[in-house]
């Protein structure tokens, strides 16, 4: 056969196994990325509309144009283009650049407050059929939900579920659809729905013959909207053009489909550039076509959106979409995953200019090729563009070839998924612990009632007793409540395409996570090691604290606090591990707030670590602002104790410094950040977001953001455009510890 | 010879631009200069500061040897002015030097040098454990050296001359004040008096900046470059000329 000509043949050939395509046939590169090729004319035009687009979009107060009528599925829209001349890489969402699908299955309910929010009216027929005849997620969840289920959800100690909207955070193997082409993907799938023929019809069993049979109906779907472009993708990709275009197609239905709080790509550079490099040697295509067909890929992948609602946006700001790609790393062979094709990617940011989507993310391992670290390196101090996670520590549980979902949650591509579990706040549990269970906000009973603390001065053991029964309570909850939630994510809004494309025996996590970890290891710490005095209002209520004396603050590379922190992370992971979950998915946790650390924070009182009322939590597992004396390096020393094996979902950091801080010239400054990561990996820490730029910089696109639309912002796990935040969030990201000592 | 405890001020463990690669700082406490511009009046008083041992600090610095190693980097002393706690940094930089292989800093005014008794002897056995010294010479002409940082400065050359006898690796510092240190014919002065020394690896401008202003505050201590301001660009691209800086 053409398509795999000149490919190393394997059993990957018999049944799918892309892993092995990409182990038996990929060259490593080791070099440096002189051989790299600018943007082409097309290129330069066509990048020169979608920011027109994006100015507009702005403009327009943060949305170009919504569907109110057409409900999104893979087949809805007939094709469209950003500049069918022009482009090698075609399909967007809808029929037209940047406008937005209508997608409801999540909840019809938020469908139309996105549009309302932006001035469009919903077709009042989409709307009675969607509440009168389809019921969606949403619908779904609330049936299930007990009444301590929805009281947890509106005081804001379980916040950020996805009970209204889509989960995201599935990875369908878009490289399959380009590597064997859907006539072979969907025999395989009748191959797997055969084994549960002759079988006792049981609900596990009935369930997957149901969703088997959506997945086929959804790859048939996918090449009827592969024709309407004029590509027959029943048939293995035979070109680098029709690799990229046949995946990205792939990727395409599942957003069309799904509009997931993530939808990432996966890893496919590595795959992608063994199309490359025989299209190369074959001479159909030259260094500059090669970067071409990635930077139109890249293009697409920028002008991915979605219908949100300004609340949706309040917790994850900047309209992100974390179209996550992961890149590089090292194979179970020793080799690294790196190609030419890993540097065209990263080159985008050049060739294209610094972007937040996709979110390109740096699977770092001390063992990289030097070249590749520092052209990473240059990359993250010119553009704030990159995230970092620590190969060396997610090969050893998931192998070489896994990816990012969303900002930190490792999964093997087409052989696992989670059930996206947003968090818990733990700040706000500590607070019940001190308080009986009563919210300190709302003044209502949210726990059972428990005996609150009388003293006048509190007492670690005290306290970490009536903690540790509020985590148990809290615990029990949370799960429970994400079994309902991803029951009917299942049945309402099943992500066909994207399963379609994982194997059928996938292995399924119940992803939770935490917020506020910095907030309650310092106010322990400032209950162990300092005087605080609790005050409380005419109903006893205790509603904020008197901190006596200085405590070790988490962030100095202090054992005394970061033991805290290291036990609050196990403590709790423990205690949700305890109860059984939807579907068997085995429990993981994350220590990561995306950007709701604001959010979380106006939710939650005055804590005993000296935090204000509604201010802020700092990001995921960051130190909090302010307290970290110790500079840079100390900080990221404490926040590597966290233990990666209770917290599989992925430990998020961010860090931000200023370039004069980094070394004194390009070369220092690039051997400097290398080493941070090298250091950072060699310490177990997982993830590193990385800034390099003044504050001055961030103030200044404050006031003038027409002249910052690129300005690239590393935030919890993603990045956005600056200018896209909110004022509040702008002045968190500002207020935030820059390292800028010099 | 040597000791065990010392005065510290703080600790930075993310220096980047005090040596190569990343450095573990240590800020001692206690200072005979009172330059004008000093952007850490905090370290003046001796006698002050947070009691350690070398044992604690060593213990401490381990936890980062992955970053410092990684990056060509180490240990940097500075302060205050690290060589009034000679004794000290003698016994640190043999148990660095023996425990780790670590690479070593000082980053000294040599406001305290002497060719005399005990100081003299201890820092000959320093230097033997000390990979580079940042040295700092802020004014050649003595009169204005005096008025900058209220001491003469004929002990702090005659500090360059004996690291360049004894051949120790040396980074000058210079930094670069309008009005205090950037007349053009004392950087020739300067830069004249630097090319006598053989052990100079890299000359680097320090361009004055406004971000000890708050630490005077906070010490109610009287600002006393109120009116200063950060020299332009011009004139630290002069400096750099004149002086070979990197």
């Amino acid at each position: 056969m053409l398509a795999w000509e000149g490919f190393k043949s394997g059993s990957w050939q018999e049944e799918i196994d892309v892993r092995q395509f990409i182990q038996l046939n990929y060259e490593p590169y080791v070099g440096d990325p002189s051989f790299l090729a600018g943007p082409t004319e097309a290129t330069q035009q066509l990048w020169k509309q979608f920011m027109e687009l994006a100015k507009k979009e702005r403009d327009q107060g943060g949305v170009l144009d919504m569907d109110t009528e057409v409900v999104s599925s893979i087949t809805s829209h007939g094709p469209g283009y950003l500049n069918k001349e022009l482009e090698v890489i075609v399909g967007i969402q809808t029929d037209k650049p940047f406008k937005r699908a209508l997608q409801p299955y999540g909840g019809i309910r938020m469908a139309k407050n996105a549009c309302e929010s932006y001035g469009y009216e919903l077709d009042p027929e989409i709307e009675h059929i969607f509440s009168t005849y389809r019921k969606t997620h949403n619908q779904g969840v609330f049936d299930g939900y007990s009444p301590a289920m929805s009281l947890a959800r509106k005081a804001g100690i379980i916040t950020g579920l996805p009970d209204a909207y889509g989960r995201g955070r599935i990875i369908g193997d878009y490289r399959r659809v380009a590597l064997y082409g859907t006539d072979f993907l969907a025999k395989s799938k009748k191959n797997e729905r055969s084994f549960f023929d002759e079988r006792t019809m049981t609900e596990d069993v009935i369930r997957a013959r149901e969703e088997i049979a959506e997945q086929l109906r959804a790859l048939t779907e996918l090449k009827q909207m592969a024709a309407s472009y004029g590509f027959d993708i029943t048939k293995p990709a035979e070109t680098a053009r029709e690799a990229f275009q046949w995946l990205y197609f792939g990727y395409l239905a599942a957003i069309k489909e799904q509009n997931g709080a993530a939808m990432s790509l996966g890893r496919t550079s590595t795959f992608l550039d063994i199309y490359i490099a025989r299209d190369l040697k074959e001479q159909r295509l030259t260094e500059q076509g090669a970067q071409e067909l990635v930077d139109h890929f890249v293009l697409k992948l920028r002008m991915v959106k979605f219908a949100r609602t300004p609340e949706y946006n309040a917790l994850f700001s900047g309209d992100p979409t974390w179209v996550t790609e992961s890149l590089g790393g090292i194979g179970l062979d020793g080799r690294p995953l790196v190609t030419k094709t890993t540097f065209r990617f990263l080159h985008t940011l050049e060739t294209l200019g610094p972007s937040p989507e996709p979110n390109l993310t740096v699977l770092w391992s001390h063992r990289l090729p030097q070249q590749f670290k520092e052209y990473c390196a240059r990359m993250t101090i010119q553009t704030s563009s990159l995230q970092y996670e620590n190969d060396d520590l997610m090969r050893t549980y998931f192998g070489d070839d896994y990816g990012i979902a969303c900002c930190v949650s490792a999964m093997r591509i087409g052989k696992q998924m989670q059930y996206f579990g947003a968090r818990a706040n733990l700040a706000k549990a500590l607070l019940y612990a001190i308080n009986g269970g009563m919210d300190e906000q709302m003044k209502v009973q949210v726990s059972p009632p428990m005996r609150p603390i009388l003293s006048d001065k509190l007492d670690y053991d005290e306290v970490m007793d009536a903690f540790d029964y509020m985590m148990e309570w809290l615990a029990e909850l949370y799960i429970n409540t994400l079994n309902v939630i991803h029951y009917m994510h299942d049945k309402y809004c099943y992500e066909r395409i994207e399963m379609a494309l994982h194997d059928q025996e996938t292995m399924r996590t119940m992803a939770t996570g935490i917020a506020g970890l910095s907030v309650v290891t310092d106010s322990l710490s400032a209950i162990k090691y300092a005087n605080v005095r609790p005050v409380r209002d005419e109903n006893g209520l205790v509603v904020d604290y008197i901190v006596e004396g200085e405590y070790p603050a988490y962030g100095n590379n202090d054992d005394r606090a970061d033991d805290i922190a290291i036990d609050l992370v196990k403590r709790f992971f423990r205690k949700l591990k305890k109860h059984s979950t939807y579907r068997e998915a085995k429990t993981t946790m994350s220590v990561l707030t995306i950007t709701s650390n604001v959010v979380y924070g106006k939710l939650t009182g005055n804590t005993p670590d000296g935090r204000k009322k509604g201010e802020p939590f700092a990001p995921g597992a960051n130190p909090m602002h302010g307290r970290d004396r110790k500079g840079a390096i100390a900080s990221l020393a404490s926040v590597a104790k966290l233990p990666y094996e209770y917290a599989l979902d992925g430990i998020s950091n961010t860090f931000s410094i200023i370039p004069g801080a980094l070394g004194k010239s390009d070369e220092d400054r690039i051997r400097n950040l290398t080493a941070i990561l090298d250091g950072y990996t060699a310490k177990d820490g997982h993830h590193l977001n990385i800034n390099v730029f003044d504050k001055e910089t961030l103030l200044d696109a404050m006031d003038h953001p027409e002249q910052y639309p690129q300005l690239t912002v590393r935030v919890s796990g993603y990045a956005v455009n600056f200018i896209k935040l909110t004022r509040e969030q702008q002045l968190d990201v500002i207020n935030r510890t820059f390292h800028e000592k010099i | 010879m040597g000791q065990h405890q010392g005065r510290i001020h703080s600790i930075e463990t993310s220096g980047m631009v005090d040596g190569p690669g990343i450095r573990f700082v240590v800020f001692m406490q206690g200072c005979l200069l009172r330059c004008l511009y000093c952007h850490n009046p905090d370290t003046w008083t001796i006698g002050k500061g947070q009691l350690v041992t070398v044992q604690e600090l060593v213990e401490d610095i381990r936890g980062y040897l992955p970053f410092l190693q990684f990056s060509g980097g180490g240990v940097t002393v500075s302060g205050g002015e690290p060589l009034l706690q000679a004794d000290f940094l003698l016994t640190l930089f043999q148990a660095l030097k023996r425990e780790h292989g670590i690479h070593t800093a000082i980053d000294s005014s040599g406001g305290c040098f002497t060719r005399r008794g005990h100081f003299f002897e201890t820092l000959q056995q320093l230097m033997k454990f000390t990979d580079l010294v940042l040295l700092d010479l802020k004014q050649i002409d003595p009169q204005k050296h005096l008025a900058l940082t209220g001491k003469p400065n004929d002990h702090i050359l005659d500090f360059a001359r004996f690291l360049s006898e004894a051949n120790i690796p040396v980074w000058i510092r210079h930094v670069l004040v309008p009005g205090l240190s950037d007349d053009e014919a004392d950087l020739r002065k300067l830069a004249d008096f630097i090319k006598t020394l053989r052990n100079v690896e890299r000359v680097e401008i320090l361009p004055y900046h406004e971000m000890g202003k708050f630490k005077y505050e906070q010490l109610g201590i009287e600002y006393p470059l109120l009116h200063t301001r950060p020299p332009d660009e011009e004139t630290i691209r002069m400096a750099k000329e004149i002086l070979g800086a990197h």
